[in-house]
């Protein structure tokens, strides 16, 4: 089987898997939870990019997420109120007496989706290129990633007025005219979240296998040799990194309806360094390894803190260390090993003999 | 033919310590120039200071461009490419890919976001020049050391550099090797420039063209082999250095 | 004019809990170049110490006093276990050391959430420290900053000069130095960095638990207290530049000031934001913070 046809069988499979196994087997609760953990492994598909391709640690993917989802929201707010009417969170604070201006365009809805992916792209491009030019990296990058999640979250809390504060935006009923409280309406948008996902792991896969996929990889592991190869690393990190925002904001965008809230605790630091366990747990540089990892792990938190919730934290810290400190790869590194000790008879990756080929080498 | 390296005056200075010294440095088109000296005589530094990696004062032409104040990957595609001491390839990358990438500087778009399909000529003759043909699929970390450095000089010439210059190529390599090695780099000189700088005295002798000794900086003397080492001045340097070492 | 000079102080008492915080951080991440997320938590540790100490030893001022150095071994032991059990093994990688640590981080919180409760605690500041202290008298009212910001400020100069001081004069902090600049050299001199880097830790840490004894002068003590200002202290020592104390020392003082300013023309939450923006702006200026430690190295 060449590589395209297993991919296509993969595709497939997964296909099967979400669009018909899922719904049959899965209560309405269930399918629903499903469809918030899928929004996670979106996240994950372009955190795996960005960090297991690319080498850049995002600790603020929550800012992207965040800003799609509010996008979503903001629209979905105005819809439920009606033509000219503010959201019921402005009444009730009563300190506004017409919409924010900035909220105005929401109202429309192609702007409103647009925004939701284009809004956190535009961020991560202007951070990006600022932060990428000067070679700010490595730890450097990831704090001030992180730093963004914050200044974030506290922005929003401090601006109730105009965005919930803390509460965020919630009670959201409907979706471009459907109810969200419908059980058939739900079920369709985890089927447009299963599409999504499959959709976008064929796009990162397309990028994984492209010239840009290979450079991306030289970049992480020797950035100063491909700017001397006539390269700009920057560029290179670039894009990743606002391929990453657009994945994780559509995420966002698509949490909204799935799951009818967006907060700030959503988006703040913890969850956006969850966001990378997953990640890593799945092994941060395989295609499937991420979305595998976050849905186990936002599968496993739900399993765990309902019944303990101390017992999570403790599990989800030793998840962290254990994982990133002994198995970097990931499982996926441990079903690499397993397929190769059945698969190979030899080891191939013994260093070949170090005998010279002259002859070769003068022609 | 490629142009010539041009450089007058060049300075490099690391906080009140002067690296490289007011070094004027001529090398004619086609040449395979090697550039030797004690340690710390300012070899690298000036490798350094002409593919833009330290900011250096004076002058470097390469042809009729400028190269100082300009940005490594500019520099690069100006078609002046170098090496590093030690061997520097994408070992998580396979040998193909290093080399698709090398050759890859210029393009566009629409090309970096597609897959590779079959093997770009220039590439494949590339493989043949330096011998890896049959490792095309292998993981570049799994080569073997001299074949990593063969690896990077294939980069430079799938480059298409012009100007190459190569940081003691074939350091730790076996005799065999360094032959296979200087071959190479007798092969690859006349269409392109080429500047080595190598410790290796055997070496040096049996394949320079003509050799520039630094010294603290400074340009100490320029010929041909036979003349650098029949300078007084070279001989005390490197005679006195060995005294003091010994 | 009062204004100005009044939040002037704030600025600088900001600054002072911020360095008090980042000085710990300059040798773990600075000098070691390991970026510890539990930091936050050693901090915490030392915040439970004092209390702790308050409720066995009663009387406030005694068990202060006591608390500061006993808070510094506290820290400092937790450092060296981390640093024997997990970062040893991963000096090379230093991304993920930051992702194992939060780890430890969550287990470290959760355990503090177990042993003292999740509602925050409270300790009793002396009596010396409760009021406050004006600084200047002037037409339209006065300029007073409060005694426990005073005594954190000089805590943090304190600690300040006993680090230089350290670092400067004593062989440890030769030893230090030499092994930042470049351990292969130095382990072949025969320092053994093992011990150098488990040296340095202690301290470090211990700094951290120094930093949470002051922060009980200021407000509650909870598992999450470390979690939100570490980023801030990171912030710090990134913009201060690597290896070198004396940008820390600027950098947090003016990120105070600046914090502060702009607070008090705008809201908090908009002042974050702006400071943010200022740290990018700033690296483009200098993408290494304000100082480093220049080699010629291909990094």
């Amino acid at each position: 089987m060449s590589a395209r046809t297993r991919a296509l069988a993969g595709f497939a499979a997964g296909a099967v898997l979400l669009f018909a196994l899922a719904p049959t087997v899965l209560t309405d609760f269930r399918l629903s939870l499903l469809a918030k953990y899928l929004c996670f492994a979106i996240v994950a598909i372009g955190v795996g990019l960005a960090w297991g391709r690319g080498g850049l640690l995002t600790l603020g993917q929550g800012v992207f997420f965040g800003l799609g989802g509010y996008a979503m929201a903001m629209h979905l707010k105005l819809a439920d109120a009606g033509p000219g009417q503010m959201p019921d969170f402005m009444q009730l604070y009563g300190q506004l007496d017409e919409l924010p201006a900035w909220w105005r365009p929401f109202e429309n809805p192609v702007f409103a989706l647009a925004a939701t992916m284009l809004l956190p792209m535009l961020v991560a491009f202007g951070l990006g290129s600022l932060v990428f030019r000067r070679r700010v990296r490595g730890a450097y990058f990831a704090i001030l990633s992180q730093a963004l999640a914050a200044a974030m979250v506290i922005l929003l809390i401090g601006q109730q007025g105009t965005t919930g504060g803390t509460n965020g935006l919630t009670d959201i009923k409907g979706f471009f005219g459907y109810a969200l409280d419908d059980p058939v309406n739900q079920r369709t948008v985890y089927f447009i979240i299963a599409g999504v996902l499959l959709a976008l792991l064929w796009l990162a896969r397309q990028l994984m296998q492209s010239r840009y996929g290979e450079l991306l990889v030289a970049v992480r592991d020797g950035e100063e040799r491909v700017r001397f190869l006539g390269y700009n690393p920057a560029n290179v990190k670039l894009v990743a990194y606002v391929v990453a925002a657009g994945m994780a904001g559509l995420a966002g965008a698509l949490f909204v309806p799935a799951v009818g809230i967006i907060s700030p605790a959503l988006i703040g630091i913890v969850p956006s360094i969850e966001l990378v366990i997953g990640v890593a747990v799945g092994g941060r540089a395989t295609l499937l390894g991420p979305v595998l990892g976050a849905v186990a792990v936002a599968w496993a938190k739900t399993a765990l803190s309902e019944r303990f919730p101390g017992t999570w934290t403790y599990a989800q810290g030793l998840m962290f260390v254990l994982v990133v400190a002994f198995l970097p790869g990931g499982l996926a590194s441990l079903w690499g090993l397993v397929r190769r000790r059945a698969a190979t008879p030899a080891p191939t990756t013994e260093p070949a003999p170090l005998a010279p080929e002259p002859r070769k080498v003068a022609a | 033919m490629s142009g010539g390296l041009r450089i007058r005056d060049l300075r490099v200075v690391f906080d009140g310590f002067v690296a490289v010294d007011g070094v004027d440095l001529d090398v004619a088109p086609g040449d395979l120039r090697f550039l030797i000296g004690p340690n710390g005589a300012g070899k690298t530094t000036l490798v350094d200071a002409v593919t833009g990696l330290v900011r250096a004062s004076g002058s470097a032409r390469f042809g009729e461009t400028e190269l100082l104040g300009r940005d490594v990957h500019r520099i690069v595609r100006l078609g002046v490419g170098r090496t590093f001491q030690t061997a520097a390839v994408f070992e998580e990358l396979t040998v193909l890919q290093n080399l698709d990438i090398a050759a890859g500087a210029g393009r566009g778009p629409w090309t970096m976001l597609r897959r590779r399909r079959g093997i770009p000529d220039d590439v494949a003759k590339a493989l043949e020049t330096i011998g890896l043909a049959d490792r095309r699929d292998d993981l570049a970390g799994t080569l073997a050391h001299g074949q990593k450095q063969w690896l990077e000089i294939g980069m430079l010439l799938v480059q298409d550099a012009k100007l190459l210059l190569l940081d003691e190529p074939v350091a730790g390599m076996s005799h065999e090797e360094r032959e296979a090695t200087g071959a190479l780099l007798e092969a690859v000189s006349g269409e392109r420039t080429v500047v080595v700088i190598e410790h290796d005295m055997d070496f040096l002798r049996r394949f320079a063209r003509t050799v520039t000794v630094l010294h603290a900086g400074k340009v100490l003397s320029e010929g041909t082999v036979a003349q650098v080492q029949a300078d007084p001045r070279v001989q005390e340097v490197y005679l006195g250095h060995a005294a003091k070492e010994a | 004019m009062t204004v100005i000079l009044g939040q002037l102080f704030t600025g600088v008492s900001i600054g002072a809990v911020l360095l008090l915080i980042a000085l710990g951080l300059s040798l773990t991440f600075g000098q070691m170049n390991v970026i510890n997320m539990a930091h936050g938590e050693f901090i915490m540790a030392g915040a439970y110490t004092a209390y702790v100490l308050q409720q066995v030893l009663t009387d406030a001022g005694m068990s202060l006093l006591v608390a500061l150095p006993v808070a510094f071994v506290v820290a400092g032991l937790l450092g060296v276990l981390l640093e024997v059990l997990l970062i040893r093994r991963l000096y090379l990688r230093p991304l993920d050391t930051l992702l194992v640590t939060w780890g430890v981080s969550l287990i470290l919180q959760q355990l503090a959430r177990d042993v003292f409760g999740a509602p925050n605690v409270q300790t009793r500041a002396p009596d010396l420290l409760t009021g406050s202290t004006t600084l200047l008298r002037t037409a339209d009212g006065d300029v007073s900053i409060a005694n426990s910001r005073l005594f954190i400020l000089a805590l943090a100069v304190l600690a300040v000069l006993a680090l230089t001081a350290v670092l400067k004069w004593t062989p440890l902090g030769r030893r230090i130095r030499a092994v930042v600049q470049n351990r292969d050299l130095a382990a072949v001199s025969g320092i053994a960095n093992g011990r150098v880097d488990r040296l340095t830790f202690f301290i470090g840490s211990g700094l951290a638990g120094v930093a949470g004894v002051a922060l009980t002068l200021l407000g509650p003590i909870g598992p999450t207290m470390g979690t939100n200002i570490i980023i801030d202290a990171f912030l710090v020592v990134v913009v201060g530049g690597i290896g070198q104390i004396k940008g820390s020392v600027i950098v947090a003082f003016v990120l105070g000031m600046l914090q502060s300013t702009v607070e008090y023309l705008t809201t908090l939450s908009v002042a974050k934001v702006i400071v943010f923006v200022a740290i990018v702006a700033f690296l483009q200026w200098r993408p290494q913070g304000m100082f480093t430690l220049r080699t010629r190295s291909l990094a």
